[in-house]
Protein backbone atom coordinates (compact mmCIF):
# COMPACT_ATOMS: atom_id res chain seq x y z
CA UNK A 1 0.00 0.00 0.00
CA UNK A 2 2.71 2.48 0.99
CA UNK A 3 4.53 2.07 -2.33
CA UNK A 4 1.47 3.52 -4.08
CA UNK A 5 1.45 7.16 -5.19
CA UNK A 6 0.55 9.53 -2.41
CA UNK A 7 -2.80 10.59 -3.89
CA UNK A 8 -3.97 6.96 -3.98
CA UNK A 9 -3.09 6.53 -0.31
CA UNK A 10 -4.89 9.77 0.56
CA UNK A 11 -7.95 8.56 -1.36
CA UNK A 12 -7.97 5.23 0.50
CA UNK A 13 -7.78 7.06 3.84
CA UNK A 14 -10.69 9.32 2.95
CA UNK A 15 -12.77 6.48 1.60
CA UNK A 16 -12.32 4.70 4.94
CA UNK A 17 -10.60 1.72 3.30
CA UNK A 18 -7.74 2.02 5.77
CA UNK A 19 -7.00 4.13 8.85
CA UNK A 20 -3.90 6.15 9.61
CA UNK A 21 -3.15 3.84 12.55
CA UNK A 22 -3.28 0.80 10.22
CA UNK A 23 -1.09 2.53 7.66
CA UNK A 24 1.39 3.53 10.34
CA UNK A 25 1.53 -0.03 11.67
CA UNK A 26 2.23 -1.28 8.14
CA UNK A 27 4.96 1.37 7.69
CA UNK A 28 6.62 0.50 11.00
CA UNK A 29 6.47 -3.22 10.25
CA UNK A 30 7.94 -2.68 6.80
CA UNK A 31 10.72 -0.55 8.28
CA UNK A 32 11.50 -3.24 10.88
CA UNK A 33 11.43 -6.05 8.32
CA UNK A 34 13.84 -4.08 6.17
CA UNK A 35 16.15 -3.25 9.06
CA UNK A 36 19.08 -4.88 7.18
CA UNK A 37 18.91 -1.87 4.83
CA UNK A 38 19.83 0.40 7.78
CA UNK A 39 17.53 3.18 6.54
CA UNK A 40 16.76 4.56 10.00
CA UNK A 41 18.79 5.92 12.86
CA UNK A 42 15.73 5.79 15.08
CA UNK A 43 12.20 4.45 14.68
CA UNK A 44 9.52 6.31 16.61
CA UNK A 45 6.88 3.59 17.18
CA UNK A 46 5.04 5.07 20.17
CA UNK A 47 5.04 8.65 18.92
CA UNK A 48 3.97 7.61 15.43
CA UNK A 49 1.03 5.53 16.61
CA UNK A 50 -0.10 8.30 18.99
CA UNK A 51 0.13 10.79 16.13
CA UNK A 52 -1.78 8.43 13.82
CA UNK A 53 -4.65 8.20 16.33
CA UNK A 54 -4.89 11.98 16.33
CA UNK A 55 -4.89 12.16 12.54
CA UNK A 56 -7.61 9.50 12.35
CA UNK A 57 -9.74 11.81 14.47
CA UNK A 58 -8.88 14.71 12.18
CA UNK A 59 -9.88 12.65 9.13
CA UNK A 60 -13.15 11.66 10.79
CA UNK A 61 -13.83 15.33 11.48
CA UNK A 62 -13.39 16.10 7.77
CA UNK A 63 -9.80 17.44 7.74
CA UNK A 64 -9.08 18.57 4.18
CA UNK A 65 -5.27 18.35 4.21
CA UNK A 66 -4.35 15.89 1.43
CA UNK A 67 -1.44 14.72 3.59
CA UNK A 68 -3.46 13.98 6.73
CA UNK A 69 -2.78 10.51 8.10
CA UNK A 70 0.04 9.60 5.72
CA UNK A 71 3.23 8.10 7.21
CA UNK A 72 6.56 9.68 6.34
CA UNK A 73 10.13 9.88 7.66
CA UNK A 74 12.44 12.80 8.44
CA UNK A 75 16.13 12.92 7.68
CA UNK A 76 18.00 12.84 10.98
CA UNK A 77 19.19 16.41 10.68
CA UNK A 78 15.74 17.91 11.23
CA UNK A 79 15.32 18.70 14.90
CA UNK A 80 12.21 17.02 16.27
CA UNK A 81 11.38 17.74 19.88
CA UNK A 82 12.12 14.90 22.26
CA UNK A 83 13.82 12.74 19.61
CA UNK A 84 17.42 11.90 18.89
CA UNK A 85 18.75 14.25 16.19
CA UNK A 86 22.20 12.85 15.49
CA UNK A 87 22.91 14.15 12.00
CA UNK A 88 24.62 10.81 11.47
CA UNK A 89 27.42 11.83 13.82
CA UNK A 90 28.94 10.50 17.02
CA UNK A 91 29.27 14.06 18.25
CA UNK A 92 25.45 14.42 18.33
CA UNK A 93 24.71 10.78 19.21
CA UNK A 94 23.33 11.89 22.60
CA UNK A 95 21.47 15.01 21.38
CA UNK A 96 17.74 14.98 22.11
CA UNK A 97 16.33 18.03 20.38
CA UNK A 98 14.51 20.48 22.67
CA UNK A 99 12.51 21.96 19.78
CA UNK A 100 10.95 21.24 16.37
CA UNK A 101 12.37 22.38 13.04
CA UNK A 102 9.89 24.46 11.04
CA UNK A 103 9.67 21.64 8.47
CA UNK A 104 8.80 19.14 11.21
CA UNK A 105 6.18 21.49 12.61
CA UNK A 106 4.63 22.19 9.19
CA UNK A 107 4.33 18.54 8.14
CA UNK A 108 2.89 17.60 11.55
CA UNK A 109 0.37 20.43 11.16
CA UNK A 110 -0.53 19.00 7.74
CA UNK A 111 -1.30 15.70 9.49
CA UNK A 112 1.68 13.63 8.37
CA UNK A 113 2.84 10.90 10.73
CA UNK A 114 6.61 10.62 11.24
CA UNK A 115 7.64 6.98 11.74
CA UNK A 116 11.35 7.58 12.15
CA UNK A 117 14.53 9.55 11.54
CA UNK A 118 16.52 8.38 8.54
CA UNK A 119 20.18 7.50 8.15
CA UNK A 120 22.48 9.95 6.40
CA UNK A 121 26.09 10.82 5.70
CA UNK A 122 27.58 12.51 8.75
CA UNK A 123 26.54 16.17 8.76
CA UNK A 124 25.27 15.60 5.19
CA UNK A 125 28.86 15.35 3.93
CA UNK A 126 28.97 12.51 1.45
CA UNK A 127 27.48 10.99 -1.66
CA UNK A 128 27.22 7.36 -0.58
CA UNK A 129 25.80 7.33 2.98
CA UNK A 130 28.99 5.55 4.05
CA UNK A 131 30.21 8.37 6.29
CA UNK A 132 27.33 7.81 8.74
CA UNK A 133 28.39 6.99 12.32
CA UNK A 134 25.56 4.42 12.23
CA UNK A 135 26.92 2.55 9.23
CA UNK A 136 25.81 2.76 5.60
CA UNK A 137 22.25 2.41 4.39
CA UNK A 138 21.97 -0.13 1.56
CA UNK A 139 20.34 0.36 -1.83
CA UNK A 140 17.08 -1.67 -1.93
CA UNK A 141 17.59 -2.29 -5.67
CA UNK A 142 20.78 -4.18 -4.91
CA UNK A 143 22.09 -4.46 -1.37
CA UNK A 144 25.71 -4.51 -2.49
CA UNK A 145 25.38 -0.94 -3.80
CA UNK A 146 25.08 2.37 -1.97
CA UNK A 147 21.81 4.34 -2.06
CA UNK A 148 23.63 7.63 -2.60
CA UNK A 149 23.81 10.46 -0.14
CA UNK A 150 23.65 12.35 1.89
CA UNK A 151 19.89 11.66 2.23
CA UNK A 152 20.56 7.95 1.65
CA UNK A 153 18.32 6.59 4.40
CA UNK A 154 15.42 8.74 3.19
CA UNK A 155 15.81 7.33 -0.32
CA UNK A 156 15.95 3.77 1.02
CA UNK A 157 12.84 4.30 3.14
CA UNK A 158 10.82 5.45 0.11
CA UNK A 159 12.33 3.02 -2.42
CA UNK A 160 11.69 0.10 -0.06
CA UNK A 161 8.03 1.15 0.18
CA UNK A 162 8.08 1.90 3.93
CA UNK A 163 6.72 5.41 3.33
CA UNK A 164 5.60 7.27 0.19
CA UNK A 165 7.67 10.34 1.02
CA UNK A 166 10.63 11.35 3.17
CA UNK A 167 12.30 14.66 3.79
CA UNK A 168 15.88 15.25 2.78
CA UNK A 169 18.27 18.14 2.46
CA UNK A 170 20.30 19.15 -0.55
CA UNK A 171 23.52 21.13 -0.10
CA UNK A 172 25.25 19.87 -3.26
CA UNK A 173 22.86 17.24 -4.60
CA UNK A 174 21.90 15.29 -1.48
CA UNK A 175 18.23 14.93 -2.43
CA UNK A 176 18.57 14.56 -6.20
CA UNK A 177 21.51 12.12 -6.22
CA UNK A 178 20.01 9.49 -3.86
CA UNK A 179 16.68 9.93 -5.65
CA UNK A 180 18.44 9.10 -8.93
CA UNK A 181 20.32 6.13 -7.46
CA UNK A 182 17.17 4.69 -5.88
CA UNK A 183 14.67 5.32 -8.72
CA UNK A 184 12.73 8.13 -7.00
CA UNK A 185 11.46 11.62 -7.63
CA UNK A 186 13.50 14.08 -5.57
CA UNK A 187 13.20 17.85 -5.57
CA UNK A 188 15.39 20.59 -4.16
CA UNK A 189 13.47 23.87 -4.33
CA UNK A 190 14.86 27.37 -4.71
CA UNK A 191 17.19 28.37 -1.85
CA UNK A 192 15.04 30.20 0.71
CA UNK A 193 11.73 28.53 -0.22
CA UNK A 194 11.78 26.26 2.84
CA UNK A 195 12.85 27.42 6.28
CA UNK A 196 16.23 26.20 7.49
CA UNK A 197 15.18 26.73 11.13
CA UNK A 198 15.92 23.53 13.02
CA UNK A 199 17.98 21.97 10.22
CA UNK A 200 21.46 21.15 11.50
CA UNK A 201 23.70 23.44 9.45
CA UNK A 202 26.36 22.19 7.03
CA UNK A 203 26.91 25.06 4.55
CA UNK A 204 24.40 27.80 5.21
CA UNK A 205 24.40 29.49 1.79
CA UNK A 206 23.68 26.13 0.13
CA UNK A 207 21.55 24.07 2.55
CA UNK A 208 17.97 23.60 1.44
CA UNK A 209 15.34 21.07 2.48
CA UNK A 210 13.67 18.91 -0.13
CA UNK A 211 11.46 15.89 -0.70
CA UNK A 212 12.05 12.33 -1.90
CA UNK A 213 8.85 10.74 -3.17
CA UNK A 214 7.55 7.95 -5.34
CA UNK A 215 5.85 10.40 -7.72
CA UNK A 216 6.08 14.04 -8.81
CA UNK A 217 2.46 14.47 -7.84
CA UNK A 218 3.21 13.38 -4.26
CA UNK A 219 6.33 15.52 -4.13
CA UNK A 220 4.33 18.57 -5.20
CA UNK A 221 1.80 18.16 -2.38
CA UNK A 222 4.47 17.74 0.29
CA UNK A 223 6.55 20.59 -1.08
CA UNK A 224 3.52 22.88 -0.81
CA UNK A 225 3.22 21.99 2.86
CA UNK A 226 6.94 22.60 3.51
CA UNK A 227 7.37 25.95 1.72
CA UNK A 228 6.65 29.39 3.09
CA UNK A 229 8.19 32.41 4.77
CA UNK A 230 9.58 31.87 8.27
CA UNK A 231 10.81 34.78 10.33
CA UNK A 232 13.07 32.36 12.24
CA UNK A 233 15.23 31.91 9.11
CA UNK A 234 17.09 35.07 8.08
CA UNK A 235 17.26 33.99 4.43
CA UNK A 236 13.66 32.79 4.12
CA UNK A 237 11.94 34.26 1.03
CA UNK A 238 9.05 36.48 2.02
CA UNK A 239 7.02 36.68 -1.19
CA UNK A 240 6.17 33.18 -2.41
CA UNK A 241 3.55 31.69 -4.70
CA UNK A 242 2.97 28.17 -3.43
CA UNK A 243 0.85 26.30 -5.92
CA UNK A 244 2.56 23.26 -7.39
CA UNK A 245 -0.08 20.52 -7.34
CA UNK A 246 -2.56 22.79 -9.14
CA UNK A 247 -0.11 23.32 -12.03
CA UNK A 248 0.51 19.69 -12.97
CA UNK A 249 -1.54 19.45 -16.13
CA UNK A 250 -0.33 22.36 -18.21
CA UNK A 251 0.46 21.30 -21.81
CA UNK A 252 4.17 21.01 -22.55
CA UNK A 253 3.74 22.04 -26.17
CA UNK A 254 6.19 24.82 -26.98
CA UNK A 255 8.09 24.55 -23.68
CA UNK A 256 11.74 25.37 -24.43
CA UNK A 257 14.05 22.80 -22.85
CA UNK A 258 17.77 23.57 -22.78
CA UNK A 259 20.43 20.92 -23.32
CA UNK A 260 23.83 22.04 -22.00
CA UNK A 261 26.60 20.69 -24.20
CA UNK A 262 28.80 20.34 -21.10
CA UNK A 263 26.40 17.73 -19.64
CA UNK A 264 26.56 15.34 -22.57
CA UNK A 265 30.23 14.41 -22.88
CA UNK A 266 32.35 11.26 -22.63
CA UNK A 267 32.26 11.65 -18.83
CA UNK A 268 28.64 10.50 -18.87
CA UNK A 269 28.00 6.77 -18.57
CA UNK A 270 26.61 5.74 -22.02
CA UNK A 271 23.74 3.78 -20.45
CA UNK A 272 22.62 6.96 -18.66
CA UNK A 273 22.99 8.91 -21.90
CA UNK A 274 20.81 6.36 -23.72
CA UNK A 275 18.11 6.46 -21.02
CA UNK A 276 18.01 10.24 -21.24
CA UNK A 277 17.72 10.08 -25.03
CA UNK A 278 14.69 7.79 -24.64
CA UNK A 279 13.18 10.20 -22.10
CA UNK A 280 13.75 13.08 -24.50
CA UNK A 281 11.86 11.16 -27.18
CA UNK A 282 8.84 10.93 -24.84
CA UNK A 283 9.00 14.65 -24.12
CA UNK A 284 9.33 15.39 -27.84
CA UNK A 285 6.01 13.60 -28.38
CA UNK A 286 4.51 15.99 -25.80
CA UNK A 287 5.68 18.90 -27.94
CA UNK A 288 8.68 20.36 -26.12
CA UNK A 289 11.23 22.31 -28.13
CA UNK A 290 14.91 21.52 -27.71
CA UNK A 291 17.47 24.31 -27.40
CA UNK A 292 21.25 23.82 -27.30
CA UNK A 293 22.70 25.91 -24.50
CA UNK A 294 26.12 26.65 -23.07
CA UNK A 295 27.10 26.53 -19.38
CA UNK A 296 30.82 27.22 -19.93
CA UNK A 297 31.90 27.19 -16.27
CA UNK A 298 30.14 23.93 -15.32
CA UNK A 299 33.35 21.99 -14.75
CA UNK A 300 34.53 24.58 -12.25
CA UNK A 301 31.47 23.87 -10.11
CA UNK A 302 33.24 21.03 -8.30
CA UNK A 303 36.37 22.95 -7.18
CA UNK A 304 34.28 26.03 -6.41
CA UNK A 305 31.78 24.10 -4.31
CA UNK A 306 34.47 22.07 -2.53
CA UNK A 307 36.06 25.27 -1.28
CA UNK A 308 32.94 27.22 -0.31
CA UNK A 309 30.93 24.43 1.31
CA UNK A 310 33.83 23.19 3.51
CA UNK A 311 34.64 26.80 4.42
CA UNK A 312 31.09 27.33 5.62
CA UNK A 313 31.15 23.93 7.30
CA UNK A 314 34.36 24.69 9.19
CA UNK A 315 32.64 27.76 10.61
CA UNK A 316 29.29 26.08 11.33
CA UNK A 317 30.83 23.02 12.95
CA UNK A 318 33.00 25.10 15.29
CA UNK A 319 29.98 25.08 17.64
CA UNK A 320 30.65 21.44 18.51
CA UNK A 321 33.07 21.78 21.37
CA UNK A 322 31.66 19.43 24.02
CA UNK A 323 30.58 22.26 26.31
CA UNK A 324 26.80 22.71 26.02
CA UNK A 325 25.61 19.57 24.22
CA UNK A 326 26.92 16.65 22.23
CA UNK A 327 29.88 14.39 22.87
CA UNK A 328 32.50 15.43 25.42
CA UNK A 329 35.71 13.40 25.62
CA UNK A 330 36.31 11.43 28.81
CA UNK A 331 39.95 12.41 29.01
CA UNK A 332 41.47 15.89 28.82
CA UNK A 333 43.98 18.02 30.70
CA UNK A 334 42.69 21.52 30.09
CA UNK A 335 40.09 23.46 28.13
CA UNK A 336 41.97 23.30 24.82
CA UNK A 337 42.51 19.55 25.05
CA UNK A 338 38.83 19.11 25.97
CA UNK A 339 37.84 20.86 22.74
CA UNK A 340 40.39 19.00 20.63
CA UNK A 341 39.71 15.56 22.10
CA UNK A 342 35.92 15.97 21.94
CA UNK A 343 36.01 17.10 18.32
CA UNK A 344 38.64 14.56 17.22
CA UNK A 345 36.65 11.70 18.79
CA UNK A 346 33.23 13.05 17.77
CA UNK A 347 33.72 13.75 14.07
CA UNK A 348 34.29 11.09 11.43
CA UNK A 349 37.10 11.13 8.86
CA UNK A 350 35.22 12.81 5.98
CA UNK A 351 33.86 15.57 8.22
CA UNK A 352 37.33 16.21 9.64
CA UNK A 353 38.79 16.39 6.13
CA UNK A 354 36.22 18.96 5.06
CA UNK A 355 36.80 21.01 8.22
CA UNK A 356 40.54 20.98 7.44
CA UNK A 357 39.98 22.05 3.81
CA UNK A 358 37.59 24.80 4.89
CA UNK A 359 39.84 26.03 7.68
CA UNK A 360 42.76 26.14 5.27
CA UNK A 361 40.75 28.07 2.65
CA UNK A 362 39.75 30.64 5.27
CA UNK A 363 43.18 30.95 6.88
CA UNK A 364 45.41 33.97 6.67
CA UNK A 365 47.47 33.98 3.48
CA UNK A 366 45.15 31.61 1.59
CA UNK A 367 41.81 33.41 1.92
CA UNK A 368 42.05 35.35 -1.35
CA UNK A 369 43.56 32.48 -3.35
CA UNK A 370 40.87 30.01 -2.35
CA UNK A 371 37.81 31.45 -0.63
CA UNK A 372 37.49 34.71 -2.59
CA UNK A 373 38.53 32.98 -5.81
CA UNK A 374 35.73 30.43 -5.33
CA UNK A 375 33.23 33.21 -4.62
CA UNK A 376 34.20 34.84 -7.93
CA UNK A 377 33.66 31.56 -9.76
CA UNK A 378 30.30 31.26 -8.04
CA UNK A 379 29.27 34.52 -9.70
CA UNK A 380 30.41 33.24 -13.12
CA UNK A 381 28.33 30.09 -12.65
CA UNK A 382 25.26 32.13 -11.62
CA UNK A 383 25.79 34.34 -14.69
CA UNK A 384 25.91 31.22 -16.92
CA UNK A 385 22.50 30.07 -15.68
CA UNK A 386 21.00 33.54 -16.09
CA UNK A 387 22.18 33.67 -19.70
CA UNK A 388 20.91 30.13 -20.38
CA UNK A 389 17.45 30.90 -19.03
CA UNK A 390 17.10 33.70 -21.57
CA UNK A 391 16.99 30.94 -24.21
CA UNK A 392 14.99 28.25 -22.44
CA UNK A 393 12.40 27.60 -19.72
CA UNK A 394 13.89 24.43 -18.22
CA UNK A 395 17.31 22.78 -18.44
CA UNK A 396 17.56 19.00 -18.83
CA UNK A 397 20.48 16.70 -18.15
CA UNK A 398 21.69 13.74 -16.14
CA UNK A 399 21.54 13.78 -12.34
CA UNK A 400 24.66 11.66 -11.92
CA UNK A 401 27.47 10.56 -14.25
CA UNK A 402 27.11 6.93 -13.08
CA UNK A 403 24.57 4.66 -11.41
CA UNK A 404 24.92 3.54 -7.77
CA UNK A 405 28.49 2.41 -7.02
CA UNK A 406 29.23 -0.64 -4.90
CA UNK A 407 29.82 -0.18 -1.20
CA UNK A 408 33.40 1.01 -0.73
CA UNK A 409 33.95 1.57 -4.46
CA UNK A 410 34.49 5.34 -4.30
CA UNK A 411 34.28 6.32 -0.64
CA UNK A 412 38.01 5.82 -0.02
CA UNK A 413 38.91 8.35 -2.71
CA UNK A 414 37.30 11.68 -1.73
CA UNK A 415 38.31 13.46 -4.95
CA UNK A 416 36.68 10.72 -7.06
CA UNK A 417 33.57 10.84 -4.88
CA UNK A 418 33.33 14.63 -5.25
CA UNK A 419 33.41 14.30 -9.05
CA UNK A 420 30.18 12.29 -8.90
CA UNK A 421 28.48 15.59 -7.92
CA UNK A 422 29.43 17.27 -11.20
CA UNK A 423 25.84 17.79 -12.43
CA UNK A 424 24.27 18.81 -9.12
CA UNK A 425 26.54 21.23 -7.24
CA UNK A 426 26.28 24.12 -9.70
CA UNK A 427 22.54 24.33 -9.03
CA UNK A 428 23.23 24.84 -5.32
CA UNK A 429 25.89 27.42 -6.10
CA UNK A 430 23.17 29.33 -8.01
CA UNK A 431 20.35 28.60 -5.51
CA UNK A 432 18.06 27.33 -8.29
CA UNK A 433 15.35 24.66 -8.05
CA UNK A 434 15.99 21.23 -9.58
CA UNK A 435 14.59 17.74 -9.44
CA UNK A 436 15.51 14.21 -10.43
CA UNK A 437 13.09 11.68 -11.89
CA UNK A 438 13.63 8.02 -12.77
CA UNK A 439 14.08 7.35 -16.50
CA UNK A 440 15.28 3.76 -16.73
CA UNK A 441 17.78 1.17 -15.56
CA UNK A 442 21.30 0.14 -16.46
CA UNK A 443 22.34 -3.43 -17.34
CA UNK A 444 22.72 -4.22 -13.63
CA UNK A 445 19.09 -3.15 -13.13
CA UNK A 446 20.15 -0.12 -11.12
CA UNK A 447 18.00 3.01 -11.53
CA UNK A 448 18.95 5.99 -13.71
CA UNK A 449 17.89 9.55 -12.90
CA UNK A 450 17.34 12.57 -15.12
CA UNK A 451 17.64 16.10 -13.81
CA UNK A 452 15.46 19.10 -14.63
CA UNK A 453 16.67 22.54 -13.54
CA UNK A 454 14.29 25.49 -13.28
CA UNK A 455 14.33 29.25 -13.10
CA UNK A 456 14.44 30.91 -9.70
CA UNK A 457 11.14 30.11 -7.88
CA UNK A 458 9.77 28.11 -10.82
CA UNK A 459 9.30 24.73 -9.15
CA UNK A 460 5.81 24.57 -10.69
CA UNK A 461 7.19 24.15 -14.22
CA UNK A 462 9.66 21.46 -13.09
CA UNK A 463 6.98 19.48 -11.30
CA UNK A 464 4.60 19.85 -14.24
CA UNK A 465 7.19 18.44 -16.67
CA UNK A 466 8.00 15.62 -14.23
CA UNK A 467 4.34 14.78 -13.69
CA UNK A 468 3.56 14.79 -17.40
CA UNK A 469 6.56 12.54 -18.04
CA UNK A 470 5.23 10.20 -15.36
CA UNK A 471 1.84 10.06 -17.07
CA UNK A 472 3.62 9.02 -20.29
CA UNK A 473 5.95 6.46 -18.70
CA UNK A 474 5.95 4.05 -15.76
CA UNK A 475 9.57 4.18 -14.55
CA UNK A 476 8.43 5.79 -11.28
CA UNK A 477 6.05 2.89 -10.59
CA UNK A 478 8.75 0.21 -10.67
CA UNK A 479 9.86 -1.06 -7.28
CA UNK A 480 12.82 -3.16 -6.09
CA UNK A 481 10.38 -5.98 -5.35
CA UNK A 482 9.21 -6.20 -8.95
CA UNK A 483 12.31 -5.05 -10.78
CA UNK A 484 15.42 -5.22 -8.58
CA UNK A 485 18.16 -7.64 -7.70
CA UNK A 486 17.42 -7.34 -4.00
CA UNK A 487 17.06 -11.05 -3.44
CA UNK A 488 20.41 -11.64 -5.10
CA UNK A 489 22.24 -8.96 -3.14
CA UNK A 490 24.08 -10.19 -0.09
CA UNK A 491 23.84 -7.55 2.61
CA UNK B 1 49.35 23.29 -3.21
CA UNK B 2 50.75 20.22 -1.52
CA UNK B 3 50.51 19.50 2.21
CA UNK B 4 53.17 18.03 4.48
CA UNK B 5 52.98 16.90 8.13
CA UNK B 6 53.70 20.35 9.51
CA UNK B 7 51.06 22.09 7.45
CA UNK B 8 48.40 19.53 8.32
CA UNK B 9 49.26 19.92 12.00
CA UNK B 10 49.04 23.72 11.72
CA UNK B 11 45.61 23.63 10.02
CA UNK B 12 44.37 20.99 12.48
CA UNK B 13 45.41 23.23 15.36
CA UNK B 14 43.37 26.10 13.90
CA UNK B 15 40.40 23.76 13.54
CA UNK B 16 40.75 22.39 17.09
CA UNK B 17 41.37 18.88 15.76
CA UNK B 18 44.23 16.41 16.08
CA UNK B 19 45.56 14.19 13.33
CA UNK B 20 47.22 11.18 14.93
CA UNK B 21 50.58 10.05 13.60
CA UNK B 22 49.25 6.80 12.16
CA UNK B 23 46.52 8.71 10.27
CA UNK B 24 48.92 11.31 8.88
CA UNK B 25 50.04 9.60 5.61
CA UNK B 26 46.45 8.85 4.58
CA UNK B 27 45.30 12.36 5.56
CA UNK B 28 48.09 13.97 3.53
CA UNK B 29 47.36 11.77 0.51
CA UNK B 30 43.64 12.53 0.53
CA UNK B 31 44.04 16.24 1.29
CA UNK B 32 46.50 16.56 -1.58
CA UNK B 33 44.05 14.80 -3.90
CA UNK B 34 41.34 17.27 -2.89
CA UNK B 35 43.66 20.26 -3.32
CA UNK B 36 44.64 19.08 -6.82
CA UNK B 37 40.95 19.15 -7.70
CA UNK B 38 40.45 22.55 -6.08
CA UNK B 39 43.48 24.10 -7.75
CA UNK B 40 41.71 23.80 -11.11
CA UNK B 41 40.08 27.10 -10.09
CA UNK B 42 43.34 28.90 -10.68
CA UNK B 43 43.11 28.28 -14.43
CA UNK B 44 40.42 30.95 -14.82
CA UNK B 45 41.11 34.67 -14.83
CA UNK B 46 38.67 36.32 -12.42
CA UNK B 47 40.39 39.68 -11.98
CA UNK B 48 37.32 41.64 -13.09
CA UNK B 49 34.73 39.46 -11.29
CA UNK B 50 33.07 40.49 -8.05
CA UNK B 51 32.86 37.72 -5.40
CA UNK B 52 29.41 36.31 -4.65
CA UNK B 53 28.86 35.08 -1.11
CA UNK B 54 25.28 34.00 -1.47
CA UNK B 55 23.11 32.88 -4.41
CA UNK B 56 20.47 35.51 -3.87
CA UNK B 57 22.80 38.24 -2.66
CA UNK B 58 20.20 39.06 0.01
CA UNK B 59 19.94 42.04 2.29
CA UNK B 60 19.27 40.70 5.76
CA UNK B 61 15.98 42.04 7.05
CA UNK B 62 15.58 43.80 10.38
CA UNK B 63 12.91 43.09 12.98
CA UNK B 64 11.33 45.01 15.81
CA UNK B 65 13.61 45.16 18.85
CA UNK B 66 11.20 43.26 21.08
CA UNK B 67 11.42 40.05 23.06
CA UNK B 68 10.01 37.18 21.03
CA UNK B 69 11.22 34.12 22.92
CA UNK B 70 11.22 33.22 26.59
CA UNK B 71 14.28 32.10 28.53
CA UNK B 72 14.79 28.34 28.18
CA UNK B 73 18.09 27.97 30.01
CA UNK B 74 16.90 25.14 32.24
CA UNK B 75 15.53 23.15 29.31
CA UNK B 76 18.68 23.62 27.28
CA UNK B 77 20.97 22.71 30.17
CA UNK B 78 19.32 19.30 30.44
CA UNK B 79 21.20 18.50 27.23
CA UNK B 80 24.48 18.09 29.12
CA UNK B 81 25.60 16.45 32.32
CA UNK B 82 28.17 19.23 32.69
CA UNK B 83 25.94 22.01 34.07
CA UNK B 84 25.68 23.19 37.67
CA UNK B 85 23.73 26.05 39.20
CA UNK B 86 22.78 27.39 35.79
CA UNK B 87 26.36 27.36 34.50
CA UNK B 88 28.25 25.03 32.15
CA UNK B 89 31.29 23.42 33.72
CA UNK B 90 34.64 23.19 31.94
CA UNK B 91 38.22 22.55 33.12
CA UNK B 92 39.62 25.33 35.26
CA UNK B 93 41.04 28.14 33.09
CA UNK B 94 42.26 30.57 35.80
CA UNK B 95 44.11 29.24 38.87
Amino acid sequence: MLDKPLNEIAHALRAGKISSVELTEIALQKAQTGSNLNAYISLLEEQALAQAKITDKRLAAGDESPLCGIPMAHKDLFCAQGTLTSCGSKILSNFISPYDATVVEKLADAGMVCIGKTNMDEFAMGSTNESSYYGPALNPWNNQHVPGGSSGGAAVAVANGDVPIATGTDTGGSVRQPAALCGLTGIKPTYGRISRYGMVAFASSFDQAGVLANSAQGASLVLEAMCGFDEKDSTSIKEQTIDFSGQLNKPLKGLRVGLPKQYFTDALNPEIGAAIEAAKAELSKAGVQWVDIDLPNSELGIPCYYVLAPAEASSNLSRYDGVRYGHRADEYDDLASMYINSRTEGFGKEVKRRILVGTYALSSGYYDAYYIKAQKLRRLIVNDFQAAFEQCDVILGPTTPNTAPKLGQISDDPAAMYLEDIYTVTINLAGLPALSIPVGFDKQELPIGMQLIGRYMDEATLLNVAHQFQTLTDWHLKTPKTHGKQSRGAA
Amino acid sequence: MSFDNKQIEAVAKLAMLRVDEHDMPDTIKKMNGIMTLIDQMQSVNTDQVQPLSHPQDPVLRLREDTVTQSDQREAFQTLTEFAEQGLYTVPKVIE
